[in-house]
């Protein structure tokens, strides 16, 4: 079992205040909290930091924990010593704070389980016959998952309570139907494959966040999606015709006269699928020839003297 | 322990595109009292179609409003107005951070 340093979780001190142990909570579950946090382990940081946080507000176990000594390591092999509670009395219930989710095996060892409820999961007050908890997840998906629709290994892991009274880590794979035309950020629901219920009651839903693997061509906004498309200075300046790759396949898309970097082109009705499709737009971006040859620099040197043309005119004044 | 449901294919719903909902659904589904969603729906957290309460009509959107506003209620001590304004923001963020990729892949190019 690891050892877990929770004043360094923390960041304080560990003769900190009472006081600053608070402020140290709140700034860190702000800054983690998975519903804000843009950090990729904010889960994991806000469960660590709701653990050392159970510990360190209570002058009780703060102090249990402090006669483990400070010569302990984060990461090291733990084994408590032998009566290392003895005399501290811990007053059990809601030790462990509101929202705590499983804490760690170190926790467990030391202060025992307390009632734990469900954490990233919704409350249910409900006795008796109670419908199961909602249970959430995230999914990553492809753009063209949305486009057609599509069917989904989805693995899961949760945490159950065994008959021995230990949480275990379960695994369930589930085949999920990607309805088409869904977008980044929004939730599918699978009846019935949440929390099992309790006394007969029916079990809750499982939620499934979405999100979508990143594109190498197309990039999405809400339920449009965009191509930056490279053009030659001649198809921006003359129009051309020219192939375009979207993701319903090839289309010929005409690039008008006078085109400019920047410039969108709108194929109405292109994007994510649905009742209100959004669009699909090509962005224009004008790409210059490199000059290598002789042949290609004279080209420049034409081009050049052709026009009366100073780029700086214009746009400075 | 491994259960596989790899055989069936679970049919699913767009929370955010479903039908609207009353008062009682939203509760049902958000598992939250109808006093708690009238007090969301003053601070304007969520906004249904229709007078009274017993008309109210949520759109499928209010659901992970709801459920995330709970949950920051609960751990960042956030009362209703502050949720609110946080939900708010964290619809814009996503928006500008969206932007933002489209335009940094305009650069590089």
């Amino acid at each position: 079992m690891e050892f877990k340093d929770y004043y360094k979780v923390m960041g304080v001190e560990r003769d900190a205040a009472q006081d600053e142990i608070k402020r140290a909570y709140r700034k860190l579950a702000r800054k983690y909290h998975p519903d804000v946090s843009k950090e990729s382990d904010a889960e994991q940081r806000f469960k660590e930091v709701g653990e050392a946080y159970a510990v360190l507000k209570d002058p009780e176990k703060r102090a249990a924990y402090d006669q483990l000594g400070a010569d302990w390591k984060k990461g090291q092999d733990f084994q408590p010593p032998p009566n290392w509670d003895q005399g501290f009395e811990f007053h059990g219930g809601d030790a462990t704070g509101r929202g705590a989710e499983e804490f760690s095996d170190f926790f467990e060892t030391l202060f025992g389980r307390g009632d734990f409820r469900g954490g990233f999961t919704r409350a249910d007050h409900r006795s008796s016959a109670a419908r199961g908890e909602d249970t959430f997840a995230k999914i990553v998906v492809d753009l063209e998952d949305s486009y057609r629709g599509a069917t989904r290994g989805v693995t899961l892991k949760h945490t159950e309570i065994g008959d021995d009274g230990r949480p275990t880590l379960r695994e369930r794979t589930l085949n999920v139907k990607i309805p088409k035309g869904v977008r980044p950020g929004q939730h599918i629901r699978l009846a019935k494959q949440g929390s099992v219920g309790v006394g007969g009651g029916a079990s809750g839903d499982l939620l499934l966040e979405i999100a979508f693997r990143q594109h190498p061509k197309f990039l999405v906004e809400g339920k449009d999606v965009y191509l930056n498309l490279r053009v030659a200075p001649w198809e921006a300046e003359l129009g051309a015709s020219v192939k375009m790759s979207t993701p319903t396949g090839d289309v010929d898309l005409t690039i008008p006269r006078h085109s400019k970097t920047g410039q969108k082109l709108r194929l109405k009705g292109r994007g994510l699928p649905g009742k209100e499709p959004g669009d699909f737009y090509a962005v224009l971006q004008i790409a210059l020839p490199r000059a290598e040859t002789d042949d290609e620099k004279a080209a420049y040197r034409e081009f050049a003297s052709s026009f009366d043309f100073d780029p700086r005119r214009d746009k400075e004044g | 322990m491994t259960e596989d449901n790899r055989n069936n294919v679970l049919q699913c719903e767009i929370i955010e595109t479903r039908r609207e909902m009353s008062l009682s659904d939203l509760c049902e589904v958000c598992t939250v009292t109808s006093e708690r969603i009238v007090q969301l729906v003053d601070e304007g957290l969520v906004d249904p179609v229709g007078r009274e309460p017993a008309e109210w009509r949520f759109s499928g959107r209010s659901v992970t409003r709801v459920v995330v506003a709970e949950r920051l209620s609960r751990d960042l001590r956030l009362n209703a107005a502050g949720a609110a304004l946080v939900l708010d923001l964290l619809d814009e963020v996503t928006q500008l951070r969206q932007r933002l990729l489209r335009l940094e892949e305009t650069d590089e190019s």
